[in-house]
């Protein structure tokens, strides 16, 4: 069965490419939409990792753009001095963000410890203004006129392929750890910290070792979204950053990868789709974000749907 | 002596700044213990009101007391309607679910705002005209005064509302144990669209109070104010009233003296600094109460 | 059950990406060479959102000027503005939209980030980029991109010029130490400022969103600063000059370019800030007939008092205008970006040429706030 699965993942996650690729070379796609590529990624990568916190540990963190602005700052920085060949450069700068930022994920993951709920959601938050605040004071990185120049030499049309082995991998890891005993012994604290405890479950390191994968996947995507973007602002990674990631989580209903996946194309495809509407974009955006979450969660029309469809959908608690 | 007088004045510009805080906390802090929920529109129901405010002074012939009573019925009626459509078909789904259309109001009262008046800050006239009170070389502003006074006074309304009447007691049951307070014939559902109206109703004095201090409203005066009232409210104890005034006064405080004698710059990181070190050592906030779990 | 989840995903990314590649032209439509096209860009939604629609109505007015009078060798002008929310990545995402829809030039970004984001990737294209407000000197790193108003440094050092040659040597400073043209400027000035013999007795910063400025200012009030220097937007400056005016502070203020604004921000009380002096290209009360006739129309048209911001707008298209003119019929990128450097416009923010490297060449009005309007000394 695990195997059949990873065949299966392995065909789709080839058949997407090659259409991405086809789409691509062809010029089928409109600049718009080939300039979304990586950001998608990127909300991919963020999304998933994000969920691994929300959905797998069970802890709210609002202060997901902290690790990934400490990953981008860290992996770009280390572009900005290195002039490497970009395919020796940019996995160099990838691993570099990532290890940082999961170093982060260690110190934050410690007073998860001793706090839940909604005390841990503002230690997160406030971790986040941290890291933008000193960043807006640090000189090294440009302070609040941003971290410029960051170029690896690839061009930047081809980024795209490497966006999509990153998120390849921080799916493939994420789905393996979450369907390991690992992930079991995750989704166990998550459910009743006591009765894990009670079986033997060492908590402790399990729920640091959720916020560390977690922040070092966030590190990646930010190093991603520097390289694209080639110039990084603290002001880029604020609460309401956080705040978009966590929607696109909570979107694809937690502790479900796809959903993750799904939502994160949906919101960083949607706003651009909306363009249209000029200067009510953003009014109809909050309309949709609204009506989006009360169809998917209102009790009585999720029923509604199970009868409509008359599938069994798995209810998870 | 004179070193000295500047800290004290800084300690009351902090006083002053925190009891800001501490007002738009108590709506916040109410809503969120009684119907569970972070509500992050509080910070932009605040900005409704502030606008509210604006219009109707800027309307002839209307007596800043009208403003003010004009300014709670709109928000207490935006409140109601945005619990009415928004959050209560997702009463029984994931808090996190509400916490997602909660932001999502929050987006649309500020795109509503933009459309409406653009995002130039608008002057506003003060309701209050108040000289500022000078004691030995410190100054006391008159609204700074006026906002501690009415911060107390709703402090201590709210504290005998939720102990002494009936509606009050129905609140603390539903936030205890829903299930059980339903069992004992409490309308659960009025109970929140109740806490609801109140927690408006706070939050348009609050921007009442908001704009007369600082004078300017623009569409996004509410965000910035909303993040710092939710840090109020937990330092202080989630749920807790008395917590969320202690709340927003000492994080009022400690910005305004970081400010002063360590860094402006670094001011946000030690005031979260700060937060966390607090929370660390207590994890319900500092008037919590610590919840005992049953296995 | 979870096959079917996964199969489920993959029919929606799929239509995702077929939605996107409907109702594209794939950039490859026959041009269309009775339209010249210029793409703006610039927030105009979000907190940032007063400069986009400055630049954006500024812009119009100069449009449609050009089309009345008949359009530049026979091509009407059009302004297709596309929204940043002043985010580096939505302001890219904007320019790709607007290059799907075959723009000739670009005028934007409106802030300096997102001016240096879109660069980074017009470079390649090549397209003459000109950017109304965007401060920061990075901005003009392309050989593609061009800019309208001062930079930064050049800014602060004027003002450190000014301010120590009015004979005040002790000033104090409040600074958005989130915002990269207050900390640009901020930088320049303390510099230049120390080098002429002056102190620095108060160096003071807020965050973007800020408005309290007491603990600032009482440090002010207890220091021995004999005048204020506030490198901010004029939003900021009517906060802190209404607090300053209730703790009973009163110094002399200068600004710069970002003060534009704020008679207007004040309802034209200026009494707390009479004689505050900043620098700015651009005033509106002065009394050049193209600046009258712009501030008429920008009032009757938008209800609204122009800025810094909308004439930086109004002067990008009559330089785009003026690069069209100087390369005759020809309106490739090259043509447009060799004629640039050999222009000379009349604006309404001064008569500017540019240089090689992208920078005008134009001299700085000093303002000087008296009685509810500006004054140009």
């Amino acid at each position: 069965m695990e195997n059949k699965k990873s065949i299966l993942f392995a065909i789709i996650a080839i058949v997407i490419f090659i259409a991405l690729f086809t789409l691509v070379e062809m010029g089928l796609l409109s600049r718009q939409y080939m300039g979304l590529l990586v950001p998608i990624c990127v909300n991919i990568i963020l999304a998933v990792s994000l969920n691994l916190i929300v959905g797998f540990l069970g802890e709210l963190s609002l202060g997901h753009a902290g690790f990934m602005s400490i990953g981008a700052y860290a992996g770009c920085l280390f572009t900005v001095y290195a002039n490497l060949p970009p395919f020796i450069e940019i996995p160099l700068a990838l691993i570099i963000g990532g290890l940082v930022a999961a170093l982060f994920g260690f110190i934050i993951g410690i007073p998860a410890l001793r706090l839940r709920g909604d005390y841990l959601a503002i230690v997160t938050l406030g971790f986040g203004e941290i890291v933008r605040s000193v960043l807006n004071s640090l000189k090294i990185v440009g302070g609040s006129g941003g971290l410029k120049g960051i170029n690896s030499g690839m061009h930047k049309s081809d980024y795209y392929i490497v966006a999509y082995i990153v998120v390849i991998i921080t799916i493939l890891v994420i789905s393996n750890f979450i369907n390991s005993r690992h992930g079991r012994a995750v989704k166990a604290i998550r459910d009743n910290v006591i009765a894990a405890e009670s079986v033997g479950i060492n908590v402790v390191y399990y729920k640091i070792l959720g916020f560390v994968i977690a922040a070092f996947f966030a590190g990646m995507a930010g190093v991603l979204y520097g390289h694209n973007i080639g110039i990084l602002k603290p002001a880029t990674f604020d609460f309401n950053k956080s705040i978009e990631i966590l929607v696109m989580v909570i979107m694809g209903s937690m502790g479900n990868i796809p959903g993750s996946i799904i939502a994160a194309i949906i919101l960083t495809v949607l706003p651009e789709a909306l363009r249209f509407l000029q200067d009510y974009r953003m009014l109809i955006y909050a309309v949709a974000l609204i009506l989006i979450m009360l169809f998917s969660s209102n009790p009585t029309l999720i029923e509604f749907r199970k009868k409509i469809f008359g599938k069994k959908e798995k209810g998870g608690k | 002596m004179k070193e000295f007088i500047t800290f004290i004045q800084q300690l009351i510009n902090g006083l002053s700044l925190g009891s800001v805080y501490a007002l738009m906390a108590l709506g916040y802090t109410m809503v969120y213990g009684i119907a569970k929920m972070l509500n992050f529109a509080h910070g932009d129901i605040i900005m409704v009101g502030a606008y509210t405010v604006s219009i109707v002074c800027s309307i002839a012939g209307f007596s800043p007391m009208a403003a003010v009573l004009a300014s709670i019925v709109v928000c207490t009626a935006l409140g109601v309607t945005i619990e009415k459509i928004a959050y209560k078909p997702l009463r029984n789904a994931s808090p996190l679910a509400v916490l997602i259309t909660a932001i999502g109001v929050s987006y649309f009262l500020q795109s509503v705002a933009l459309l409406i008046f653009g995002s130039k800050a608008r002057k506003v006239q003060s309701v209050l005209n108040l000289e500022s009170v000078k004691i030995g070389g410190v100054d006391l502003s008159g609204v700074a005064l006026v906002i501690i006074f009415i911060t107390i006074l709703i402090m201590i309304l709210l504290t005998l509302f939720i102990k002494c009447t009936k509606v009050g007691k129905a609140m603390l049951a539903v936030s205890e144990d829903r299930g059980a307070a339903q069992l004992m014939g409490i309308n659960v559902n009025a109970t929140i669209s109740m806490t609801f109206a109140i927690g408006s109703a706070l939050a348009a004095i609050a921007g009442v109070l908001f704009v007369s201090s600082y004078g300017y409203v623009d569409p996004y005066t509410g965000a910035l104010p909303g993040i710092k009232t939710f840090v109020a409210a937990v330092i202080g104890g989630i749920g807790s009233i008395p917590g969320a005034m202690f709340g927003g006064i000492v994080l009022g405080i400690i910005e305004s003296l970081s400010k002063a004698y360590i860094s402006t710059d670094l001011a946000d990181a030690i005031v979260f600094g700060v937060l966390i070190v607090v929370l660390l050592f207590k994890p319900a906030g500092m008037l919590g109460k610590k919840k005992i779990t049953k296995v | 059950m979870k096959l079917k989840r996964i199969f489920a995903l993959l029919t929606a990314s799929l239509m995702t990406f077929s939605l996107a590649g409907c109702g594209e032209n794939s950039g490859q439509e026959v041009e269309n060479t009775d339209v010249f096209k210029i793409g703006g860009i610039g927030p105009l939604t979000g907190s940032a959102a007063n400069y986009g629609i400055s630049v954006k109505n500024g812009a119009q007015i100069a449009i449609d000027e050009i089309n009345e009078a008949g359009g530049v060798n026979g091509m009407k002008f059009e302004l297709l503005f596309e929204d940043d929310e002043k985010d580096e990545e939505k302001s890219v995402n904007a320019y790709n939209t607007l290059m799907d829809k075959g723009i000739n030039a670009l005028l934007g970004a409106t802030t300096s980030g997102c001016s240096i984001a879109v660069s980074n990737v017009s470079v390649d294209d090549g397209i003459l980029q000109i950017t109304p407000s965007g401060s920061a000197a990075d901005c003009t790193n392309g050989v593609n991109s061009f800019r309208i108003c001062f930079t930064d440094p050049l800014q602060g050092e004027l003002m450190a010029q000014y301010i120590s040659d009015k004979g005040f040597k002790n000033v104090a400073i409040i600074y958005n130490n989130g915002d990269e043209y207050s900390k640009g400027v901020h930088e320049a000035f303390v510099e230049k400022y120390k080098s002429l013999g002056g102190s620095v007795v108060v160096d003071e910063s807020f965050t973007s969103g800020d408005v309290d400025f007491t603990t600032q200012l009482t440090k002010i009030n207890s220091s021995n600063a004999d005048c204020i220097f506030l490198p901010i937007y004029y939003t900021d400056v009517a906060y802190i000059t209404d607090q300053a005016a209730s703790l009973g502070l009163k110094l002399p203020y200068f600004g710069c370019d970002g003060w534009d604004g704020v008679i207007n921000q004040l309802n034209g009380d200026t009494s707390n800030i009479d004689g505050s002096i900043f620098l700015t290209p651009f005033i509106s009360t002065d009394s050049d007939p193209k600046v009258k006739s712009f501030v008429e129309k920008y009032r009757e048209l938008y209800n609204a008092e122009p800025d810094q911001f909308a004439a930086d707008g109004y002067d990008a298209v009559y330089t785009i205008k003026a690069a069209v003119e100087q390369a005759g019929g020809d309106i490739s990128n090259e043509a447009l970006i060799s004629a640039m450097t050999q222009i000379t416009v009349d604006g309404i923010t001064g008569q500017m040429t540019f240089d090689e490297s992208g920078e005008p060449n134009k001299s700085a009005k000093v303002a000087i706030i008296n009685n509810g309007s500006y004054i140009a000394e």
